[in-house]
């Protein structure tokens, strides 16, 4: 089943002409709405009239995370206040998340996006849909909830956690697509083999929607085989809208792009020039359409390749490849994204520590491990264990108040970690994937 | 009387407190009384030493977290309840104690312990005030 035939399938002229027509719009009420725009068109001497092709996108400036962080909380919004229904936050590189704002239509425009993604997984208004993405500004939960939503599904707002009584639910409420994170995917189907449950016996799992983080083929193997079901690739960021931006279709080629809302170039992160198809490069994306927060040109530092070539199932839509890395160093972590320099503003709050500090991330049992190494500063009393633990205590509400997950902290003797010659090595990420 | 302990920071890695001893054993100073306070993934190294302040300086030259604060030097009576005597003293006087580690003997062979009180003065005052004797670090072997 195709959701949205006309636009999925459309041919490639007709889809072209709608994405310039799109694209003049958003650049135009993005040069009229946000003054980042204005002044970055003009100092590169583009006006939105300069836009007659798909083509002369290249003119436009890039946006970046940092612009986003200089125009924290809402510099960038192109609505009055008024017309914001929703907001959704993600991490930002310092320590103030970057918040996104939609309108009534930008909200529709996300339903249209996810239920086209459901249908691709199969799903229709007789599915059962467990939703066991966190619900709240993270996007995970909320935006497969509008999908399934708008296909008429029922939906079932589990949220992350509390594994035994998702699948509880599961068995019960006879769940038939389940929307997760592909680590937490596997966490439900580790249990799910524990309790002994028998796929299409006692659940009746159908098709699983996983994203947020990366994965490997062998998470996908182990997930299909111990639900039951058939893995789809789902793909998102909050700055662009949220997961629903492409997601892969029953033929697992890659993540079909909702081109009518999004329009993608793959760049060469160090020249900035486009790469040709098939080469892999940095996203960058622009919206089309999107009012409360219009992106034009955001480099999402995701590195990934575009695919052309005809999909089996008819969509005639541009496809992605799977995210294989990072152009800058943010880490995702139980499908948080963490940036090492908001453990770093954390750090520097703190007078018993020295500055620096490494993270180790590595996987057991198919879960993100996080640790911090921190060094006690030189000069500081320490004679008992209670002041330590407090320290300890005070440095993980920290954490956690700024990147929304805990992690394990050791505490060190001043120099006791690796200097490194040159640039610091903050980092330590041992995951395969 | 109040005596000069070195506490160090140790990470619980093996041979940790090998580099602590080693530091201590090159430069010469005499260790007579310790302890440690661990914690899962570090301890703390308490101890008493000659010249504390030089013990520190040199600790932290070799990379270790070491401070000093002060904690009672106690002699008890050579009999049963020696112990015992001391502590209902504070108990009775409401003095808390945080700390206490022992067997370490003075010049005249009486057992010291070393204890470290919520409030040292006042401590001090009702040990002295009740008989107990307490000794100085050159009464300690």
């Amino acid at each position: 089943m195709i959701w949205n035939k006309e636009m999925e399938c459309a041919d490639r002229e007709t889809m072209r002409a709608l994405q310039l027509e799109k694209l003049q719009k958003t650049v135009k009420h993005g040069y009229d709405n946000v003054p980042h725009y204005r002044e970055a068109f003009d100092a590169a001497g583009v006006k939105p009239e300069d836009i007659k092709s798909l083509e002369d996108i290249v003119k436009l400036p890039f946006i970046t995370k940092e612009n986003l962080a200089a125009n924290y909380p809402t510099g960038l919004f192109a609505v009055p206040k008024e017309e914001i229904r929703r907001i959704h936050a993600s991490s930002g590189t310092t320590g103030k998340p970057k918040i996104v704002g939609y309108t009534k239509s930008d909200l529709d425009m996300w339903g249209e996006c996810v239920a086209r993604g459901m249908t691709m997984a199969g799903a229709d208004k007789n599915s059962v849909v467990q939703i066991a993405y966190g619900y709240g500004l993270f996007t995970g939960g909320l935006g497969a909830h509008i999908g399934a939503e708008t296909i008429g599904a029922m939906v079932i707002p589990m949220s992350s956690g509390n594994t035994q009584k998702q699948l509880m639910f599961m068995q019960d409420m006879k769940s038939t697509v389940l929307c997760c994170t592909p680590s937490y995917a596997l966490t439900i189907a580790e249990q799910v083999e524990k309790a002994g449950l028998v796929p299409g016996k006692d659940i009746h799992l159908k098709a699983g929607i996983f994203g947020a983080e990366p994965w490997t083929q062998a998470m996908r193997d182990s997930i299909e085989a111990k639900l039951g079901l058939k893995a789809h690739d789902i793909y998102g960021l909050s700055e662009i809208m949220g997961p629903g931006v492409s997601m892969s279709c029953e033929h697992n080629c890659g993540m079909h792009v909702q081109e009518d809302y999004f329009y993608m170039e793959i760049v060469d992160p160090d020249t900035l020039q486009p790469v040709a198809d098939g080469e892999k490069g940095e996203l960058v994306i622009t919206t089309l359409g999107k009012e409360g927060m219009p992106l034009i040109r955001y480099r999402t530092r995701d590195i990934c390749y575009l695919m052309r070539d005809k999909c089996e199932c008819g969509r005639t839509t541009v496809r992605m490849s799977r995210v294989f890395g990072r152009t800058d160093d943010m880490l995702i972590i139980r499908g948080v994204n963490v940036f090492p320099s908001q453990v770093e503003t954390v750090i520097a709050k703190f007078d018993e520590l020295t500055v620096n500090y490494k993270l180790y991330v590595g996987r057991e049992n198919n879960t993100d491990t996080f640790e911090l190494a921190v060094e006690l500063a030189e000069g500081i009393e320490i004679e008992d264990i209670a002041f330590v633990e407090n320290l300890r205590k005070r440095i993980d509400h920290a954490l956690r108040d700024m990147l929304g997950i805990g992690c394990k902290i050791t505490l060190l003797n001043a120099g006791a970690l690796p200097r490194s010659e040159g640039k610091a090595v903050r980092v330590e990420d041992t995951r395969k994937l | 009387m109040l005596v000069k302990q070195v506490s160090i920071f140790v990470e619980n890695t093996t041979g940790r407190l090998a580099d602590v001893t080693r530091i201590i054993a090159n430069n010469g100073i005499d260790l007579k009384a310790s302890t440690i306070a661990d914690a899962a993934d570090f301890g703390i190294l308490r101890c008493i030493v000659e010249d504390a302040e030089s013990a520190k300086k040199i600790l932290n030259e070799n990379g270790f977290n070491a401070s000093i604060s002060e904690v009672i030097a106690v002699s008890l009576e050579n009999k049963a309840g020696g112990f015992h005597k001391v502590l209902q003293i504070l108990a009775d006087e409401k003095v808390g104690v945080k700390y206490i580690y022992s067997t370490i003997k003075s010049a005249e062979g009486e057992a010291v312990i070393m204890l470290k009180a919520a409030d040292n003065a006042k401590a001090i005052e009702v040990l002295k005030a009740n008989g107990v004797k307490l000794v100085t670090i050159d009464d300690v072997k």
